[in-house]
């Protein structure tokens, strides 16, 4: 690849250079503001603008690609169809089956119950009928949207991804700008392919140093909402940067963007690398040839300024995370692995130390047990936090030549159906359910329970996914979520446990 | 979308921090193609008790807060899940405004599509208010857009707020934002489109 210095120096002021980035009515909004050193963010942004609403406060924001699926979607059909209106531009959309399908290792067209089956009827009636290209449930594409959209090649550096799912900004992996949006904002999407988008404040947080052996990108992230909170970045779009995120795979990138939501952030960014032109080059929907070329070196010039100014810095360590275990009922009621669930007495604020006598009592927890004494009767490794095919082999690597305790139900649901074929070329099926876990189809699964991968009340689960609220995976059922290595340890165990203890016994 | 002018009404206080979309509206709910019903599941674990029958405890069940349009709430309400289901059913309960400290992202864009108001306040008033609504002789009050203020009934007690113009100005009109935006800038965003395909080509290499 070529040196990418000069373009950065060179067109940092240029990009964006062409008249659409200032369109024709707004020439004279163009303020001496553009020539300020940039964030990653505000690049993006500025680069589709169609118009100013409200000074600089709010804009109508062109949205290069949506991913939809069958359950936030319906409604915004509906609205279409009932105004009469035409989809802006079918062929930037994808339609995937995710969050209500069965997993059983036989695939079939049945849904576990009539609402299942009406959306997935209705999202394929809406599909053909807009022209908007669908992977149903028997593709060998289907998958979870946000494994199956950077898979594909879909998401490309510098684009503005929006979709009805709240783990959108697990595109900042690949130097996209992702956000989730509710029905209402899909139905404008995809009536006008633009949002009423209002600006973010940005926040870097910057990541330095090696990760510990047994220490993951999930890690990472659960240390970092624990620390700023669940609504520590609310309002914020949040760019990773430093040595530890330069150094993690785009999986392991994908991960923290995904997860990053959990700490209120709006959007996440990552500035593209050569990593990420391995990852997407060769992929369906890659540019190819001279456009390809031309797009590696567009986006390798696309990072923040040096001298950029963030409305918040933040930093971590990342020498100094260990393995990270949720014991509560939001993401940031999180421990490590080392540690004991604390006591609300410690919690000077009245609201919080009742919420978290509510989590305990939720969670069936003490104040001052250990978080590696707390048994569990379900493990799960899938989702779009962490099913990829590294999160796999992980998992895999802790369960190789071991069993899954008695009295545990263990699962794995790979992120995508072309997960599962990867992992089955590699061998890690056999891996999996030699050691006792079910071996399942791809799909949103146990993360959100509406489908029938759902537990009943007082169950226990071990879980690579990304939110522990009441009720999240059945109600009354309880989620502790960690790393999928942590999953595969816990599963063996029957108890959550280190997975530093198995690292070195491998 | 219905307009929002000067609502009155009770409020109620949920000052737990971090309420989420799966504790708004959970899934058992989000199965349909349509609107409809979704009154019936918000806040639909703590509301009601296993079987079915309204939990007493539940400060939307008891006597003073059941008709309540307004509730006043801890921060990052509404973190979590895109669904707006949870805002279908709040509106289909009758809630038109949500006061607090901070609200999620998404949740806050979804309220203000669907006609209700969001009201943030520091949190030092954020505590008077629950303190006043905590009570049913002190929870009535009416909040006038226009204005931007929080009167409260029995104390005579005012708070003004912030709002963006635009969205104070949407909300007001009722607006149907599709329209309104297809309409104003159909043809802005085709210009829009032909340069940023010209300078992107790549993004659009799938038509």
């Amino acid at each position: 690849m070529r040196s990418t210095h000069e373009f950065i120096l060179r067109q940092h002021w240029e990009l964006p250079k062409v008249p659409s980035i200032v369109s024709g009515s707004e020439k004279e909004a163009k303020r001496p503001e553009m020539e300020k050193p940039r964030t990653l963010y505000d690049k993006i942004i500025d680069a589709h603008i169609v118009r100013r609403l409200d000074g600089d406060a709010q804009c109508l924001l062109y949205i290069d690609r949506t991913i939809l699926n069958e359950y936030t979607s319906p409604q915004a059909f509906s609205g279409l169809r009932d105004a009469g209106r035409n989809v802006w531009r079918p062929a930037a959309a994808l339609m995937v089956v995710d969050h209500v399908n069965p997993t059983a290792a036989q695939r079939t067209r049945e849904m576990p119950d009539a609402g299942a089956a009406g959306q997935v009827a209705y999202f394929a009636d809406n599909a053909r009928d807009f022209g908007i290209e669908l992977f149903d449930i028997l593709d060998p594409r289907q998958g979870v949207e946000h494994v199956v959209a950077p898979e594909q090649g879909l998401v490309m550096p510098g684009m503005v991804v929006a979709a009805g799912d709240s783990h959108t900004t697990a595109y900042g992996a690949l130097g996209a700008l992702g956000f989730g949006i509710g029905t209402s904002d899909i139905e404008h999407y995809l009536a006008t392919q633009t949002l009423v988008y209002r600006r973010l404040k940005t926040m870097r947080i910057t990541i330095d140093g090696a990760p510990l052996p047994g220490v993951t990108a999930k890690d990472i992230v659960m240390e970092v909402i624990r620390r700023i909170g669940a609504d520590g970045a609310t309002g914020y779009a949040v760019e990773f940067a430093g040595e530890t995120i330069a150094n993690l795979s785009v999986e392991g990138r994908m991960t923290i963007c995904t997860m990053i939501v959990e700490a209120g952030a709006r959007g996440a960014v990552i500035a593209a690398d050569q990593k990420v032109l391995d990852y997407i080059e060769g992929r369906p929907r890659a540019p190819k040839g001279q456009m390809w070329l031309d797009a590696c070196r567009a986006w390798l010039s696309l990072t923040s300024d040096s001298e950029a100014r963030f409305d918040r810095e933040e930093a971590l360590r990342a020498d100094d995370v260990v393995p990270m275990v949720s014991w509560g009922t939001s993401p940031d009621q999180a421990s490590t692995i080392t540690g004991r669930v604390p006591a609300p007495r410690g919690e000077p604020d009245g609201a919080r130390r009742n919420a978290m006598i509510r989590a305990l009592d939720y969670m069936g927890l003490v104040p001052g047990m250990a978080v590696d004494s707390i048994v569990i009767d379900h493990a799960f490794i899938g989702s779009c936090t962490n099913a990829r095919i590294e999160d796999l082999r992980d998992a895999a690597l802790i369960l190789r030549g071991r069993r899954v305790a008695e009295g545990v139900r263990a699962i794995v649901v790979p992120g995508s159906s072309q997960v599962r074929r990867q992992a089955e070329t590699e061998g890690l099926d056999r891996v999996f359910i030699d050691a006792g876990f079910e071996w399942r189809q791809s799909g949103c699964s146990m993360c959100l329970a509406m489908n029938d991968d759902i537990l009943k009340a007082g169950d226990r689960c071990a879980s690579s996914t990304n939110r522990n609220f009441e009720g999240r995976q059945g109600p009354g059922a309880r989620t502790h979520l960690m790393s999928p290595a942590m999953v595969a340890a816990a599963a063996v165990s029957g108890h959550i446990t280190d997975v530093r203890r198995f690292h070195e016994e491998v | 979308m219905q307009s929002f002018m000067r609502v009155s009404g009770r409020a109620a206080p949920m000052a737990t921090p971090n309420v989420d979309t799966d504790v708004i509206m959970p899934k058992q709910f989000l199965k349909g193609v349509d609107r409809k019903g979704l009154d019936r599941g918000v806040f639909f674990a703590l509301r009601f008790d296993p079987s079915g029958r309204p939990n007493p405890e539940f400060i939307l069940n008891r006597a003073g807060w059941e008709d309540a349009r307004f509730l006043v709430v801890g921060p990052n309400f509404g973190c979590g899940s895109s669904r707006e289901h949870a805002v279908w059913g709040l509106s289909q309960l009758g809630i038109r405004a949500l006061i607090g400290t901070s609200f999620a992202g998404i949740f806050n864009d979804n309220c203000h599509r669907n006609g209700i108001l969001t009201v943030t306040l520091p949190p030092s008033q954020i505590e008077g208010l629950l303190a006043r609504v905590g009570t049913p002789e002190g929870n009535a009050l009416t909040i006038d857009l226009p204005k931007q203020t929080i009167a409260m009934t029995a104390d005579g007690v005012k708070f003004s707020f912030e709002i963006e113009a635009l969205r104070k100005d949407a909300l007001i009109r009722g607006l149907d934002a599709v329209s309104a935006t297809l309409v104003e800038s159909a043809d802005l965003i085709r210009t829009f489109e032909t340069g940023h395909r010209a300078a992107n080509p790549w993004f659009f290499s799938d038509v």
